[in-house]
């Protein structure tokens, strides 16, 4: 199970210098650990698009941000990520919570989240994982490192 | 006597010091005639709007030099909430509104704010306590070197002669080239 204290401890673990985010409810009760985490710093961003583009001015200054954000803000942050990514060729890392996608497992749910969610990801080529409840914090922390190996883009939705 | 952009950037450049300089938009096409040294970034390609939260990123990471982003208006109206960002992040981060009231590189098409909106009222209502407001080169060129001086947040309204017919700025040099050109001029750097 991912929650706030094992997702900092793994995020410090790895170097994670600042979370660049703006929190849904699930991501939100990660707040208290994130906010407290020893050599993290959490920047709290107004629009995703502009949580990308902060996060993308720390890796040009060399630091290790990531950014947290619900599925809904990556809908809009399409033009900062193709931006930043594509023509800055810059390796940011994005954990996005997928609302609604457990529901949609179940057939439980109208929301529309879950339907464009990986599409989006993959229009927008940035390579993600898919973590459900029963990951844990260490495999998050494996796409980072996969990620910054590979001084490439990447991203895991969280299933919420 | 009301300022062009191009005045408005020679007083710029008189008294950035050592701080890196990223430019957007129109700002792109003057600029490295006036300066064009590793610590000007000419941030293009771009996403318009995100110029100003790159220069946070960058001046939570270089507290010094610290960063100057060249912002228009049009650029700064597309993500106003980032007024706020700055307020709520402390960092030596200097924004210049470069204000014609158009938007310039698509044509000279007015801004939904042209004539009206009050760029520092914004400003200081977001919770950003240094803020300044020049709409003459006279004021500008007076004022510039305090503007710019001691430790950023700060936002600039510099309001400038809008200019009909320009096309696209082009970068001067490649992004990448830029990026490795910026990241060894910050080597050593807080």
């Amino acid at each position: 199970m991912l929650d706030g204290p094992s997702v900092a401890a793994a995020l410090q673990e790895c170097g994670v210098t600042h979370v660049v985010w703006i929190p849904d409810s699930h991501l939100g009760a990660w707040d208290a650990a994130l906010s407290h985490a020893p050599g993290i710093t959490l920047i709290r961003a107004c629009r995703e698009g502009e949580a990308i583009a902060i996060a993308a001015g720390l890796i040009l200054g060399g630091r290790k941000p990531v950014v947290m954000i619900q599925c809904t803000g990556l809908f809009e942050a399409g033009d900062s990520l193709r931006n930043f990514v594509h023509d800055m060729k810059l390796p940011l890392f994005l954990i996005v919570g997928l609302r609604s996608h457990m529901a949609a497992q179940k057939g439980k749910v109208a929301d529309t989240c879950p339907q464009f969610s990986e599409p989006i990801m993959q229009t927008w080529k940035v390579p993600y994982v898919l973590l459900e409840p029963r990951h844990v914090a260490a495999d998050l922390a494996a796409e980072y490192r996969e990620a910054q190996a590979e001084k490439r883009a990447g991203a895991v939705l969280l299933a919420e | 006597m009301a300022m062009t952009h191009e005045q408005a950037l020679e007083v710029l450049a008189a008294d950035r010091g050592q701080r890196v300089v990223v430019t957007t938009m129109a700002s792109i096409g003057l600029w490295p005639r006036i300066s064009d040294t590793p610590r000007d970034f000419a941030y293009m390609p771009s996403s318009m709007g995100q110029g100003p939260a790159l220069g946070l990123g960058l001046a939570l990471a270089h507290p010094e030099p610290g960063v100057i982003v060249v912002n228009g208006d049009g650029c700064t109206l597309m993500n106003l909430g980032f007024l706020v960002t700055m307020a709520n992040t402390p960092a030596n981060l200097f924004v210049l509104i470069i204000d014609n009231g158009l938007y310039e590189v698509t044509g000279g098409q007015v801004t939904a704010g042209a004539g009206h909106t009050d760029f520092a009222g914004l400003a200081r209502s977001a919770g950003i306590r240094r803020v300044y407001h020049f709409d003459s080169l006279e004021a500008w060129k007076q004022g510039a070197a305090e503007a710019l001086a001691g430790t950023g947040p700060a936002v600039i309204w510099l309001k400038v002669e809008g200019k009909l017919g320009q096309q696209t700025p082009k970068p001067p040099r490649g992004m990448q080239e830029q990026i490795g050109r910026l990241q060894t001029s910050l080597a050593g750097s807080s």
